[in-house]
């Protein structure tokens, strides 16, 4: 069975990041990239799959810049086995990438479409679901274990209440969640050998999407900073505060 | 002019606060998206008492069905049925409560609508664009989406629960025999397990107090017996960092931040958490943050009220004793 994988290149979560001067975009020259934590999950998710057997191919996509390369080169270091780069300069959102990818899914023989829960740029948490949708696929979204077993994933969940199980038919779209596992760090002559496997570059108009967005971001500010508080000296100095000041107690 | 559809998210009849919250900004987008009347539709066991009590709301007319297909929330019947209201009631937007199920369903409910939708919005321009948090809240981004059809998800935090109003009147079963692909659910597969955690507490969604523990507590029998009579001292709900979580100290659900639950309770106390961004992105719009932290320089002292530099082991139970000697 194969398994496609969306991955995403977002900015490293560690920086700070810092606003155009007229709030059109964040400042993206020379920052960090990295792949979506998310995305890094369900890598590592489909290698697991692939080392339990039954496994025979992990695809990539990813629709973005050039430069997104470098970091389907990651994943392929990670494990994976091809990658498609799906070249667009332009802006991106969830219903951009679904339609992308739901086009790619239909080309492969896939059983599995395994994405990122949310990508931690836009925190839209829809792609998954979209795809699943178009596709017109069984869903196991924000997966904290799954298991694969003649011709059926059994995925348990994260919800509201706690975790839920459930036990759909291949082929299935499922979206990671933080738990499901810790991904393995790609070792420099994996990057290196990483090179040289499949790597094919697609347009959308190839595939017969259009480039145009539905969420269109108007402007970007910053949310308003908390005033600076105080340090209390004991807890019946804050039990005080909270009493006479803040009245909350 | 068409209408805007409310999810009416309940358990067993009783509809969540939460969505209240969504009911909030569907009024407030009733202006700016020229939407007529606000409708609703509710799913599931107790779904029809949960539709009679949204008619006190106003929501001029309500769908619902108790189908052995809606027992159990699942993400294809519920955005099928959802869809479905929308088109009978000529709904052009959807609005949902952004809890693990409106995240889940809505984006399905874009496809079946061919929908724009926007997720976890906290606020509603004049301009008809909504607010949104991106990059785990340090950013907002005011977005504007393509029509005529519309979805979104609300953060409950960011709205007032609606006010009761008149003007409610219809409340009627929807017609199931409109979409034939509704009864093709067991190409859906099955829920095979739950494991939900007890709540003898407040909702952390809901709830006036929270108090959140984190790595720092060292053991799951630690988080139990600080962090508990701790809450119970407050009559809080429990929270927990990702760290706290991830270790098995507290479960999966009370994780808050960027990828866990978002509050915004009237007090926060933070026990041993350090303050990474994606925690803050869940808590900083509190209204009152306390942290206990034993590191003076714990990024948690830049959105902290009122900080307490000293050992969580100390002085947690401590606080307690106190707090309880105060409310007896
Ligand atoms: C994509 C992504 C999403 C994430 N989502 C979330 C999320 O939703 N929620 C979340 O919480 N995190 C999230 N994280 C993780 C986050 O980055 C932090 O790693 C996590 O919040 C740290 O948890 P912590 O503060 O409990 O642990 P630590 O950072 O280890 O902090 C422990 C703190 O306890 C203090 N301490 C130690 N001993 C004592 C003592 N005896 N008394 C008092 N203080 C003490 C230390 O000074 C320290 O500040 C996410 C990360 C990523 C990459
Ligand atoms: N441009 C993209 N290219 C490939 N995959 C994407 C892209 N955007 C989103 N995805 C996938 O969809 C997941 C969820 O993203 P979202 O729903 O947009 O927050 C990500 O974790 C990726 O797996």
């Amino acid at each position: 069975m194969k398994i496609l994988v969306p991955v995403k290149r977002v900015p490293d979560w560690q920086i700070k990041l810092k606003l155009l001067p007229d709030g059109s975009g964040v400042q993206t020259d020379g920052i960090k990239w990295i792949l979506n934590t998310f995305d890094e999950i369900a890598v590592e998710e489909a290698i697991r799959l692939k080392e339990k057997g039954g496994v025979t191919e992990i695809v990539l996509v990813s629709i973005g810049p050039e430069d997104v390369r470098a970091r389907l080169e990651y994943a392929l270091a990670m494990g994976a086995d091809s990658a498609i780069l799906i070249k667009h300069e332009g802006p991106v959102d969830s219903d951009l990438a679904s339609r992308a990818i739901a086009e790619v899914f239909k080309k492969g023989d896939y059983s599995m479409i395994i994405l990122g829960k949310q990508a931690i740029d836009s925190d839209a948490n829809q792609t998954a679901q979209l795809v699943a949708a178009r596709l017109n696929l069984p869903q196991a979204c924000f997966a904290s274990k799954v298991v694969v077993d003649g011709g059926a994933a059994t995925v348990t969940r994260e919800v509201d209440g706690g975790l839920e199980t459930i036990k759909i038919p291949l082929p299935c779209v499922v979206s990671t969640d933080l738990r499901l596992n810790e991904p393995r760090y790609a070792a420099l002559p994996n990057l290196i050998k990483a090179k040289k496997k499949p790597f094919e570059v697609l347009s959308l108009d190839s595939l017969g999407v259009t480039p145009d967005v539905k969420v269109k971001v108007r402007g970007l500010s910053l949310p308003s900073a908390r005033k600076a508080g105080r340090k209390v000296g004991s807890v019946q100095e804050l039990i005080d505060a909270l009493q006479n000041e803040a009245k909350v107690l | 002019m068409a209408n805007i559809l409310l999810f009416i998210q309940h358990v067993d009849g009783r509809v969540l606060k939460g969505t209240l919250s969504a009911l909030s900004a569907a009024r407030e987008l009733k202006g700016p998206w020229q939407g007529d009347q606000i409708v609703g539709i509710a799913l599931g066991s107790g779904a029809q008492n949960a539709a009679k009590e949204m008619l006190g709301y106003g929501l001029s007319s309500v769908r619902f069905s108790e189908d052995s297909l809606f027992e159990k929330y699942r993400a294809e019947p519920y955005a099928r049925a959802i869809a479905l209201a929308a088109k009978e009631q000529s709904a052009s937007t959807v609005v949902a409560l952004a809890s693990s199920s409106g995240k889940d369903a809505l984006p399905r409910v874009a496809v079946l609508l061919d929908a724009a939708q926007a997720s976890d919005i906290i606020g509603v321009n004049a301009d008809g664009s909504v607010k949104r948090p991106m990059y785990a809240g340090n950013i907002i981004a005011d977005v504007e989406l393509a029509g005529p059809n519309r979805v979104v998800t609300v953060r409950a935090t960011a709205f007032a629960p609606a006010g009761q109003e008149s003007g409610g009147s219809e409340c009627a079963l929807i017609n199931l025999a409109g979409d034939p692909e509704l009864h093709e659910q067991p190409r859906f597969g099955e829920i095979v397990g739950y494991e939900i955690s007890k709540a003898d507490r407040p909702e952390l969604a809901d709830a006036s107090v929270v108090v959140s523990g984190g790595r720092a507590l060292g053991s799951a029998d630690n988080f139990q017996k600080v962090m508990f009579p701790l809450a119970d001292a407050f009559g809080a709900a429990i929270g927990a960092s990702r760290a706290a979580v991830d270790s098995g100290y507290a479960p999966n659900d009370w994780q808050v931040g960027q990828t866990g639950k978002v509050v915004a309770p009237s007090l926060y106390i933070s026990v041993g958490i350090s303050g990474a961004i994606q925690h803050l992105a869940g808590m900083k719009d509190s209204k009152v943050i306390v942290a206990i932290n034993k590191d003076p320089d714990a990024p948690i002292f830049e959105v902290a009220d009122y900080g307490l530099v000293a050992d969580l082991f100390a002085v947690a139970p401590e606080l307690t004793e106190k707090v309880r000697g105060l409310r007896s």
